[in-house]
């Protein structure tokens, strides 16, 4: 009996979280006038939102450039993210303790204060409209560098001597001897990058007006806000399960991972 | 440059490495943290609209600040947002941690499916729940009327809006805390229960005297995690409801948004980001004075 209460918990919860996503890939398959049905099914399945999506949006260009973004932040922050980690953890060096509060500071100021100016900043240097607003205050990150650092901690010194004794640059021991220990924390500061700068909207609405360089997620706003959705849900809906497509792929294939990182932001607090 | 140059040669060889490693850091700080920290210090007393050159205004801005009472409604509501969404998030990422704790099949199934909706990018997230909240046809009234209950005006409704906003803010966020609870329940020593077992304590006493205080280190930072994101409420009112009906879904950062890019009040809108950073590192700093208080953490 309290089994039976306990999996039919289990299983409200499932349906309660999956049900609504099963139900917007459906419904975006349907005609407009069965929608307003629970259904998953319907005898009328076809794709003709999505076609009208595709015509109607550059929402392909929208998925490239997401893609371009968030690669871009992924692979600076994870490189230059390294660097400062395995410094501020393993070398001595002037200003060393300054340097590791600065970073510590970033984290702690609320994203309100420079929102504004660094909007400013982009006008400034002409990088409205451009990759480069987009990519360049995602570079690096203050936590992924604290991520790095408290990893980089707890590699043997033995092995940084030996390469040291070998005439092994710094860099050298980092990409050399470092990171190839150092699979775990790379996957997580990358998922992290990643899943950050994919679902980030607010920067993009912001920096961007050019509907070809839109990111995924603000073009598919801009389309349900916009009007240009019209009142034809389904057409909403399939912009939506677009959108989610990619992550949904990324996510069935590599959950434990996304699951380890995206938890370790507790540690934040 | 011959200065830097004299002293990037007295450098030793070693510290040289190290400022290399760093150097990208220093730039990045200069650029995007210290120069528009400071930038947002001129803007403080201009009048700008980015196209015509900034106009001093002196403490006009703040003067505009204290008259301007939807600034306070937004963060209002957004304070209002949290109220409802911390706590609800907090006992559903409980309950079902303590559920999935249990020895059950298919825990890493469900924990997945849980957490599924974490990934998934708020915006798809925000347009389905449009559908699930809509009047006539939404998901929730249509179940709600087939069981023989009223359905409920969720987003057009101006005293119902913003807790719908908190509820699907609550199903899109909770899979984080339940690994995070997860997490600190299996932290918990085994023999702390069967002490209290032997004592002859209740499931709810041990619960209450076992479970809740030695998850109070989880709770914690769940607050401040979800204070500090609750008070960056956008794209939910932003693509859900516009800040309406009647502005009872304007979020602080809504509002920031529209002085900035709908009014173009970019040295308004630079204030307005300031004191309201400023509200946020009061409330967090005094949540870690009140946790350290009542549990010494």
């Amino acid at each position: 009996m309290k089994r039976l209460l306990l999996y039919s918990a289990l299983l409200l919860g499932a349906v309660i979280f999956a049900y609504p996503f099963l139900w917007m890939i459906a419904a975006s398959m349907k005609p407009e006038l069965e929608i307003s049905t629970l259904t998953l099914w319907s005898k009328n399945f076809s794709l003709n939102s999505y076609v009208q999506v595709l015509e109607t949006i550059p929402i392909l260009r929208a998925l490239l450039n997401s893609l371009i973004v968030s690669l871009s932040a992924t692979v600076s922050v994870v490189i230059f993210g390294s660097m400062v980690g395995y410094a501020l953890a393993r070398l001595r060096f002037p200003g060393n303790n300054v340097l590791y509060l600065l970073i510590l500071f970033t984290m702690m100021i609320p994203f309100q204060i420079v929102l504004i100016p660094q909007y400013v900043l982009m006008v400034m240097l002409g990088w409205t409209d451009t990759y480069l607003s987009l990519i360049a205050p995602t570079m690096l990150s203050a936590f992924g560098i604290i991520l790095f650092r408290q990893f980089f901690k707890s590699i043997p010194q033995s092995l940084i001597d030996a390469a040291r004794m070998d005439g092994c640059s710094e860099f050298g021991i980092l990409f050399r001897v470092i990171w190839p220990l150092s699979r775990p924390v790379v996957i997580t500061v990358a998922i992290l990058t990643f899943m950050t700068s994919w679902n980030e909207v607010l920067w993009p609405i912001m920096v961007i007006r050019d509907r070809d360089l839109m990111t995924m997620p603000q073009l598919v706003a801009l389309f349900s806000i916009g009007g240009a959705a019209g009142t034809h849900l389904a057409f909403r809906l399939a912009a939506a399960t677009m959108l989610a497509l990619p992550v949904i792929l990324a996510y069935s294939f590599f959950q434990r991972y996304f699951i380890e990182s995206l938890a370790t932001t507790g540690m934040k607090g | 440059m011959t200065g830097l140059g004299t002293l990037l040669a007295r450098l030793r060889a070693r510290d040289r490495g190290s400022y290399l490693l760093v150097s990208p850091y220093i730039v990045f700080f200069g650029t995007f943290v210290a120069y528009p920290l400071i930038f947002s210090l001129i803007l403080l007393f201009h009048r700008w609209n980015i196209v015509t050159p900034m106009e001093w205004v002196g403490a006009k801005n703040f003067l505009r600040v204290a008259e301007d009472a939807l600034f306070y409604k937004s963060v209002l509501n957004t304070v209002f947002f949290l109220l409802i969404h911390i706590p609800l998030q907090i006992v559903v990422a409980i309950a079902f941690a303590l559920i999935l704790n249990r020895r059950v099949r298919g825990r890493g199934l469900f924990r997945a499916v849980y957490f599924f909706p974490v990934v998934v990018s708020g915006v798809a997230v925000t347009i389905l729940w449009q559908q699930v909240y809509a009047n006539d046809y939404g998901m929730l009234n249509t179940v709600l009327q087939a069981v023989g209950l009223p359905a409920v005006p969720w987003i057009t409704d101006p005293s119902i809006a913003m807790p719908s906003i908190a509820i699907m803010a609550t199903w899109k966020n909770v899979g984080i805390y339940i690994v995070l609870f997860l997490a600190g329940l299996q932290s918990i020593p085994a023999d702390l229960y069967e002490a209290a077992a032997i004592d002859g304590a209740s499931p709810f006493r041990r619960f209450w005297n076992i479970t809740l205080p030695m998850l109070n280190p989880t709770v914690s930072v769940i607050v401040i995690l979800s204070t500090i994101g609750g008070f960056s409420l956008f794209i939910e009112p932003y693509v859900l409801t516009g800040g309406g009906p009647m502005q009872s879904t304007l979020s602080a950062m809504l509002y920031i948004y529209n002085q900035a890019f709908y009014f173009s009040h970019m040295g308004y809108a630079a204030t307005l980001g300031v004191l309201y950073a400023l509200v946020i590192l009061t409330v967090v700093l005094l949540q870690r004075k009140v946790i350290e208080r009542e549990i010494g953490l």
